[in-house]
């Protein structure tokens, strides 16, 4: 296996808005115009942008929750939406998620035990006590012990919690984690812990994430690459390095430049890096100066590399 | 203002609250505020750093009560007064911000309405007057068309102006106090810089002093000059925030410190784990007194 193990091409997802009257002209919401990405075996992927960039949903529609309006998404080459998407229960299998916020996405009425154990018996994977086995396996893996199994998702600490979530994502033994936010709703203290069991779990079992984050510091921190997304576009997008160490397109420079730092304290405002030199012609885009306006098509863009693994964003 | 210069406008003693007389969660708390000061309460989820800005506030929900200790606003004490004369302190003298603006705002309300609100019950103005009055105070918070967005709903309005809303409101009746509970955790980076440089700029301006109560150091250590640390109901170490940085003393406020990821550590070579907090301070250790530690400015009598 050479090529990527997930590629998303020109990704488009529209939202109708209602009309404000009757005969008022329809109106869309483009929260994803024109999305490419890449992911390879073994890599993690961060997608960043503030709320509304359109980074949840492109999550979404590689998930399969959320139907593309143009554009595919191959897994291993093969297609993953449109007529020969696999079903349902096949996805599963492909890829799961990890979401923001564990409490809220955990049943409140079902132990950890049968809620994990339910995926193997619905998927004919197994059942009874070889499903007891693998559950108390899983729990042990990331963290818990087997006992916990019989408690209820209230029992546990937001820690907990997110690692009972990290198990129900990795029960079916996907190849690709989505994760969003997956540990800004957790104290200072707890995240250190979630990350590293994240990133000692993507080397023991070979796992490929697409981690949606706002916070740079945990994404410099994990990603192998790095997409920044602004108002439906990937703006800048590259190697994690080339990304922090030379952040060229001015949203991702005032991205970097707003993380309130407490070493600034000591040593004086960090400066942001310098960008990468580029062509006195170049024009960026979007331009920051006049705010883009979502639901009107807008000049032709497109992403220029500007050196190894790196490409910005340009007005064509 | 009536007051001196030098004195400060909060003063919390030993406070303790609990649930019932038994047990307790806040083991006696201490700080003070000087005027024009921000002074940072730093902790986890459960540490107790909320609660002791509500009880401030006069605003602590049964179960939990004060059980112990001293509130001085000014130099009064206001776990003695009455709920009438607390509740005409409370959005006049002290103010508060709260997390999440779109749970705090009155959403059938627009937010003009709800801004006047605050000149006509501490003021005494009429509505017409104190309609022009939240206008301006739209304004000071660098709300683009104060006018038309005083018309607005909460829903109508983005995190980041929600959030403005909150503190128009909150500094409306220009407080000797402001306590801000996580003013900018539901909001994206590039907002929060602008609503934090906001509070800051204000309360330069009035001379208000700030509580800000964060899990976030670098949101702490941008804005405070002091810290308080807190873990377990207890404040475990207060520090001008350079030295807390530069020579954190407690064990616990290492380990917090330790564990964080740090833009800019990583080295192109590898990625590395990430230091734990408990690998770094043991669970004994954690929110134990140990009065050598902590450097209270009450107890030294240092001013900054």
């Amino acid at each position: 296996m050479s090529g990527p193990l997930l590629e998303v091409r020109d990704l488009h997802v529209h939202f109708p808005i209602s009309r404000s009257f009757p005969f008022a002209p329809k109106r869309t919401l483009k929260a994803v115009q024109g999305v490419s990405l890449t992911l390879n075996q073994g890599e993690c992927l961060s997608i960043v942008g503030e709320s509304g960039c359109g980074k949840s949903t492109t999550a979404l529609t590689i998930m399969g929750l959320q139907e593309p309006t143009s554009g595919e998404i191959l897994f291993k080459g093969k297609p993953l939406t449109g007529p020969n998407a696999p079903a349902r229960k096949d996805r599963a299998r492909i890829a799961q998620m990890v979401f923001q916020d564990p409490y809220a996405s955990l049943n409140p009425r079902q132990t950890i035990g049968r809620m994990l154990s339910s995926q193997l018996a619905l998927h004919g994977i197994a059942s009874g006590s070889d499903a007891n086995h693998r559950v108390a396996e899983m729990l042990t893996r990331v963290g818990l012990t087997p006992d916990h199994a019989n408690r209820f998702p209230h029992e546990f600490s937001g820690g907990q919690r997110q690692r009972i979530g990290i198990a129900r994502a990795l029960m079916l033994d996907p190849k690709i984690l989505v994760l969003d936010e997956p540990v800004s709703a957790l104290d200072v203290s707890i995240q250190a812990q979630v990350i590293n069991l994240l990133m000692d779990l993507q080397e023991t079992l070979k796992l490929s994430y697409i981690m949606i984050s706002h916070d740079l510091s945990v994404v410099e921190h994990v990603s192998d690459r790095v997409a920044v997304m602004y108002f439906g576009r990937v703006v800048e997008e590259g190697h994690w390095h080339s990304i922090f160490s030379r952040p060229t397109h001015p949203y991702t420079r005032r991205l970097i430049g707003s993380v309130p730092d407490p070493d600034a304290v000591l040593t004086g405002a960090r400066p942001v890096p310098d960008a990468e030199h580029l062509p006195s012609d170049a024009i960026f885009f979007p331009d920051l100066s006049h705010p883009a306006d979502p639901h009107v098509e807008d000049a032709p863009s497109h992403l220029v590399p500007i050196g190894p693994d790196h490409r910005v964003r340009l007005a064509k | 203002m009536t007051h001196k210069e030098s004195e400060p406008v909060l003063s919390v003693r030993d406070l303790r609250i609990g649930i019932g007389k038994q047990n307790a969660i806040l083991h006696g708390v201490s700080f003070d505020i000087l005027p024009g000061e921000t002074y940072g309460l730093v902790g986890e989820s459960g540490s107790g750093k909320s609660i002791t800005g509500l009880s401030v506030m006069g605003l602590l929900k049964r179960p939990l009560q004060v059980t112990g200790g001293s509130i001085l606003f000014r130099g009064q004490e206001l776990l003695t007064l009455n709920s009438r004369a607390r509740r005409r302190l409370r959005g006049d003298r002290m103010a508060m911000v709260f997390q999440e603006p779109m749970t705090a705002l009155n959403p059938l309300a627009t937010v003009g309405r709800q801004i006047a609100e605050m000149f006509v019950i501490h003021r005494g103005l009429r509505w017409s007057q104190a309609r022009t009055k939240a206008v301006e105070a739209l304004e000071n918070v660098r709300v683009p068309s104060p006018e038309e967005r005083a018309r607005s709903y909460p829903h109508q309005l983005s995190g980041g102006m929600r959030q403005r809303v909150m503190i128009a409101m909150a500094l409306a009746c220009r407080p000797d106090l402001l306590i801000a509970d996580e003013p900018t955790t539901a909001l994206d980076v590039t907002v929060q810089a602008g609503v934090l440089e906001l509070i800051a700029e204000l309360s330069q301006a009035e001379g208000t002093a700030v509580l800000l109560v964060s899990h976030d150091l670098g949101v702490i250590a941008n804005m405070c000059r002091r810290v308080g640390v807190m873990d377990q109901g207890r404040l475990v170490e207060e520090q001008d925030t350079r030295a807390l940085f530069e020579r954190p003393l407690h064990p616990y406020t290492r380990g917090l410190l330790a564990a964080r990821p740090r833009l800019g550590s990583r080295t192109l070579a590898q990625r590395g784990r990430l230091t734990e907090l408990d690998e770094v301070v043991s669970s004994d250790e954690r929110g134990r007194d140990q009065p050598t530690l902590v450097t209270p400015r009450v107890f030294s009598g240092a001013t900054p």
